[in-house]
């Protein structure tokens, strides 16, 4: 049986609007280093529609192809849907994910929400220094929850 | 497909099956049957006992058959704490990069009384002779130290604490899981008291290990039920993975120094290649390790895609990332030698075996390079480090 399913496997392989918006309006990174998982999502909106999505991560396979699948479920829809966005969405687009993977999906979703809410303070003109918001008031290990068999050796 | 995760599992040789099957096809009596096929089945487990003893200098009644490495470890570290009880003596050293097998065992002794004390293992993967010595106390049962570590592959001075351990009168125990059959190793000149081994860590079948146990130490049973293995361990003997075993080990001491001194030279240009990657450093001392092993951390990535994606170009490796071992946190053995969690989850073992040639060490290195590099290329920490927002580690 393989780890992932083989729409993970091209997600991961072929990971969709990889890279970096450089005038982005909304930007949002979530999860950490210490638990092996980062994304960062960057956002275009033109009249309250999504018109760009770039994404960067540092994880494993199904954290990368969550990503890209997340983006691509957003790309094009207009703010309020793509707030509507949950974990099980992009987790049940991708043919499914093993239940201690099915962290990637919500740190997808939160990644997605992190950004849009950055987009929502910079239109409300609370801009905030520096170019992104990084979501501290969340528990840091939350996502951290990885619970897999220890690999035999 | 370029196999180089011989840490984890070898490919039985040809040999060790041949001996397998035929055992299985023509010797499947009961050794404890009295009629002739039995006593055949009886012939054959001893001859594997002989074999097995000679292959690290000990005494065929010394070697007990058991499941694999796990078991052997469970039942010698039982038994020192059982016999040290009885003395009253329950403080036991270890170290922190063991193996779960020994870790696990000693955990569950704490819940029953017994104190454990965890060397460090410092930078380079190597536990100090004198603070062994300096750690043993009147209370001390066992000191229990790996030959060579199964992810690092730091080889430890195992002839040294043995006479520490002689000296002081305390049992001395090793995890040899990952020495045996790939290093020298005789009992009595390394001052061994209890080893454990595994089959199939050197190309014999999964399932059989054996625990030495020099003789005058009584060993406590984990499985009851008959008399078996001198009534210390029950259940019918698997004679054919026995044998199997036999064949296997006998075949990798005879080539053992060969196969050395060839893959050592193999494990260097590997080590020299990878260390071209910027930001990225070996794990373990770079001598004192296994000829097979090299084990690296870059920096800015994660193991397990680094893993799936070096499985699509055909090179099976193995990493210490917590989505790999499955656990919160990366590997113990990494976290032990001071690698911190961020760059301990993008670690690569890549453990060399006997049929890798120049050419395979030189397609990994240059897929390596190619994936850690791409991989960076949309990573958030990369990003950050490479900008000066956070400080390169390695």
């Amino acid at each position: 049986m393989a780890l992932y399913s083989e729409k993970v496997m091209d997600h991961f392989r072929n990971p969709r609007n990889v890279g970096v918006i450089e005038d982005a309006d909304g930007v949002g990174e979530v999860g950490n280093a210490k638990c092996g998982d980062i994304m960062k999502m960057y956002l275009k909106i033109d009249n309250d529609i999504i018109t760009d999505v770039k994404f960067e991560t540092f994880g494993c396979g199904s954290a990368i192809a969550s990503s890209s699948m997340a983006t691509e479920l957003i790309k094009g829809k207009p703010v309020s849907e793509a707030m509507t966005l949950t974990n099980k969405a992009v987790a049940e687009a991708l043919d499914g994910l093993p239940d201690y993977k099915m962290h990637c999906s919500v740190l997808a979703e939160e990644a997605i929400r992190s950004a849009l809410k950055d987009y929502e303070r910079k239109q409300r003109g609370e801009d905030v220094p520096g170019e992104e918001q990084h979501d501290e008031d969340k528990d840091e290990n939350r996502f951290c929850c990885c619970a897999a068999d220890t690999a035999g050796e | 497909m370029i196999y180089a995760d011989n840490a984890a599992t070898t490919k039985m040789s040809e040999a060790a099956i041949h001996t397998m099957v035929s055992l299985a096809q023509e010797t499947w009596g009961n050794p404890s049957s009295l009629y002739t096929a039995g006593q055949r089945a009886k012939e054959a487990l001893e001859e594997a006992r002989s074999a097995v003893a000679a292959a690290i200098g000990a005494e065929p009644r010394e070697i007990l058959f058991t499941s694999g490495g796990s078991e052997a470890d469970n039942q010698a570290i039982r038994s020192a704490a059982e016999l040290g009880r009885k003395k009253g003596k329950t403080h036991i050293i270890s170290t922190a990069f063991e193996h779960h097998a020994v870790l696990h065992t000693l955990k569950k002794l704490e819940s029953e009384g017994f104190t454990v004390t965890l060397l460090p293992v410092h930078e380079n993967g190597l536990i100090v002779p004198e603070e062994v010595e300096a750690a043993i106390t009147d209370e001390t049962a066992l000191v229990t130290v790996m030959f060579a570590n199964n992810e690092i592959g730091t080889i430890q001075p195992i002839r040294e604490i043995g006479a520490i351990c002689r000296a002081r009168g305390v049992l001395f125990h090793t995890d040899a899981v990952q020495a045996v059959g790939h290093l020298p190793i005789d009992v009595m000149l390394d001052n061994i008291d209890l080893l454990s081994a595994s089959a199939h860590k050197f190309h014999g079948p999964k399932g059989v290990g054996f625990l030495y146990a020099r003789k005058g130490i009584r060993l406590t049973n984990l499985i009851e039920g008959g008399a078996q293995e001198r009534g210390r361990r029950a259940g019918t003997e698997n004679v054919p993975g026995i044998g199997a075993m036999a064949t296997a080990l006998t075949e990798a001491v005879a080539g053992m120094s060969e196969s050395a001194k060839r893959l050592s030279v193999l494990r260097d240009r590997l080590i020299a290649g990878l260390s071209e990657i910027p930001h990225s450093a070996l794990n373990g001392d770079a001598t004192k390790r296994l000829p097979s092993n090299v084990n690296f951390c870059f920096e800015g990535i994660e193991g397990e895609s680094l893993l799936l994606l070096l499985d699509d170009r055909g090179i099976a490796a193995s990493s210490g990332s917590a989505c790999t071992s499955g656990s919160l946190d990366p590997s113990h053995v990494l976290l032990a030698i001071g690698r911190v969690h961020d760059v301990a989850h993008g670690s690569l073992r890549l453990s060399i075996g006997d049929d890798i040639t120049e050419a395979d060490i030189e397609y990994i290195i240059q897929n390596v390079k190619e994936v850690v590099s791409y991989l960076r290329g949309f990573s958030p920490i990369w990003r950050d480090l490479v900008n000066g927002k956070k400080a390169f580690i390695l």
